[in-house]
């Protein structure tokens, strides 16, 4: 592998594949939103509709949907989605499923006396949801939320499939040029892993924000660039602790 | 404190402000309350004793609208809680009405339930400013106001995880107070404290017991501060009044003798 098919290559690559990871993630975490607080409706209609998103689109292959928006719509309506977004429709749909259920849980897990302690006060419903439960139920969606991240950062591998010049595709590209199976995989799999341990790394800063944000202690600083997440103490609010803990 | 901080009560005249009629409320087959009628005049300080499962806090949770009533009709202030009148007929009513009555109730509740994402003072400050639309900086002195009469005043910028239970009981109170309640529902505030830390929290609701005119409904064990506090106590055995009065008479010399039972086995 040349320095030439590298610039050439594999650095456009890594771009389109963060950005197809960035987009489908907006549009997942949208959709997990959405779907998420929908499944918690006290309309049954709309429970139905959204629970029903959430069976098929779980049950849906993300490679299969992505061929069915890229070879198969188009025939329906006469015009071609550019294979980019085809891509992050599939991926950003599919992973928003899974994202609701990550939604869905922990709103669910926060504790019925907030509800209450909501009423009492006169909240409406969507208050309660935006200004209680939501910001009570954030910190615990971020860890699953990280395990889904990384899924899809690895799950855009699948857009090499529609003419998507990412990573893969260069890295397929560049091996059917110089025949250089061994080495390129191994490094496609080492720049993945890089990726998602940069994707960890965020989403461990915004856990600490999270839990900072509902006065919890952020959990014991470790590992490989600790640094990264210091803390100013502003942004701590447990100087000063009196009883830690004693909230319900 | 000033009894001007809490509330000026223009309804405070000894009429009827809480009326319960024929109210049955049922858990599957246990029925907790049966057929309940009583009335709460404005300004009063009543409190409901009792054995455990007698439904003392299923009033406090059906005039808080956390629970519907299954046959009969509550009403506060003239208006019926989870009613509407349409002609000449009693409907259930819509979210919009109920939400309405409600803000003339305010809630403390055994657990605190403080928003734990929110600091003490935003804690008080979030109702009046998105359900009465009150201004920031209005909201914001008035909690300081009430905090400071619960003596509160340094924990403002303290998520309630760093308070004390006695702490976060006492913002608690702030933030119902901070609604203007006309009546204020107190279910066993002090029984999941530290012993310690329970008197902190009774002298607070003394104080304004003793200096305001707000009408108390309060559910507790603490039969001192019932007695010090209370207008009339009503005693309640398996859903019913069994007897009731003013707590001298209650405490010293109960009619009923379920009453003297109770008594005997708390105090």
């Amino acid at each position: 592998m040349t320095w030439a098919l590298w610039e050439s290559y594999m650095l456009p690559g890594v771009w389109i594949t963060v950005q197809v990871t960035v987009y489908s993630a907006a549009l997942a975490a949208a959709v997990a939103f959405v779907v998420g607080v929908a499944r918690t409706s006290r309309l049954w209609i709309v429970r139905f509709l959204s629970g029903a998103y959430f069976e098929i689109f779980r049950g849906a292959s993300a490679l299969v949907f992505m061929f069915w928006l890229f070879f198969a719509l188009p025939l329906a309506l006469g015009w071609q989605l550019v294979p980019m977004w085809a891509g992050v429709l599939a991926l950003g749909l599919t992973y928003g499923a899974y994202g609701s259920e990550v939604v869905r849980g922990a709103l669910a897990a926060v504790s019925p006396a907030q509800r209450e302690a909501g009423i009492a006060l006169s909240f409406t419903r969507w208050q309660r949801l935006r200004r209680i439960e939501l910001p009570q139920a954030w910190p615990e969606m971020v860890p699953p939320f990280n395990n889904l991240a990384i899924e899809l950062l690895k799950g855009t591998a699948l857009v090499s499939v529609i003419s998507v010049a990412d990573m893969t595709f260069a890295a397929n590209l560049i091996r059917f040029t110089t025949n250089d199976s061994a080495p390129i995989y191994t490094l496609l799999l080492l720049m993945y892993f890089v990726l998602a341990f940069a994707i960890t790394r965020g989403m461990r800063l915004v856990e600490r924000k999270a839990k900072a944000g509902i006065g919890q202690a952020p959990p014991p600083r470790r590992g490989l660039f600790a640094g990264l997440s210091r803390r100013t103490s502003a942004t701590d609010p447990v100087t000063g602790a009196a009883t830690p803990g004693g909230a319900r | 404190m000033s009894a001007d901080t809490i509330h000026k009560n223009p309804t405070a005249d000894g009429r009827e402000l809480i009326r319960f009629d024929k109210v049955t409320k049922r858990f599957g087959d246990h029925v907790v309350l049966d057929q309940l009628e009583f009335d709460v005049s404005a300004g009063k300080h009543v409190t409901l004793i009792g054995p455990s499962g007698s439904g003392k806090t299923t009033i406090l949770r059906l005039l808080m609208t956390l629970l519907k009533p299954d046959e009969g009709t509550i009403s506060v202030d003239g208006d019926y809680l989870t009613h509407q009148e349409k002609g000449d007929r009693l409907v259930p009513a819509g979210e919009k009405h109920v939400r309405e009555v409600r803000k003339k109730i305010g809630m403390v509740f055994q657990q605190f339930n403080l928003f734990p994402n929110m600091k003490v003072l935003r804690n008080v400050t979030e109702a009046p400013i998105h359900v009465l639309g009150m201004g920031k900086e209005e909201a914001e002195q008035r909690a300081r106001e009430l905090l400071e009469m619960v003596g509160l005043t340094e924990h403002l910028d303290k998520y309630p995880s760093q308070l004390s239970g006695g702490q976060q009981q006492r913002v608690a109170i702030a933030r119902a107070l901070a609604m203007r309640p006309q009546v204020l529902l107190l279910d066993e505030v002090t029984s999941a404290l530290d012993p310690e830390l329970v008197a902190g929290v009774l002298d607070v609701l003394r104080d304004i017991a003793h200096t305001t005119d707000i009408t108390m409904l309060c559910v507790t064990h603490e039969m001192n501060f019932a007695r010090d506090i209370s207008d009339e106590v009503l005693m309640f055995n398996e859903g019913k009044v069994i007897e009731s009065g003013p707590p001298e008479k209650i405490f010293n010399d109960p009619d009923h003798e379920r009453t003297r039972e109770f008594l005997g086995a708390i105090l």
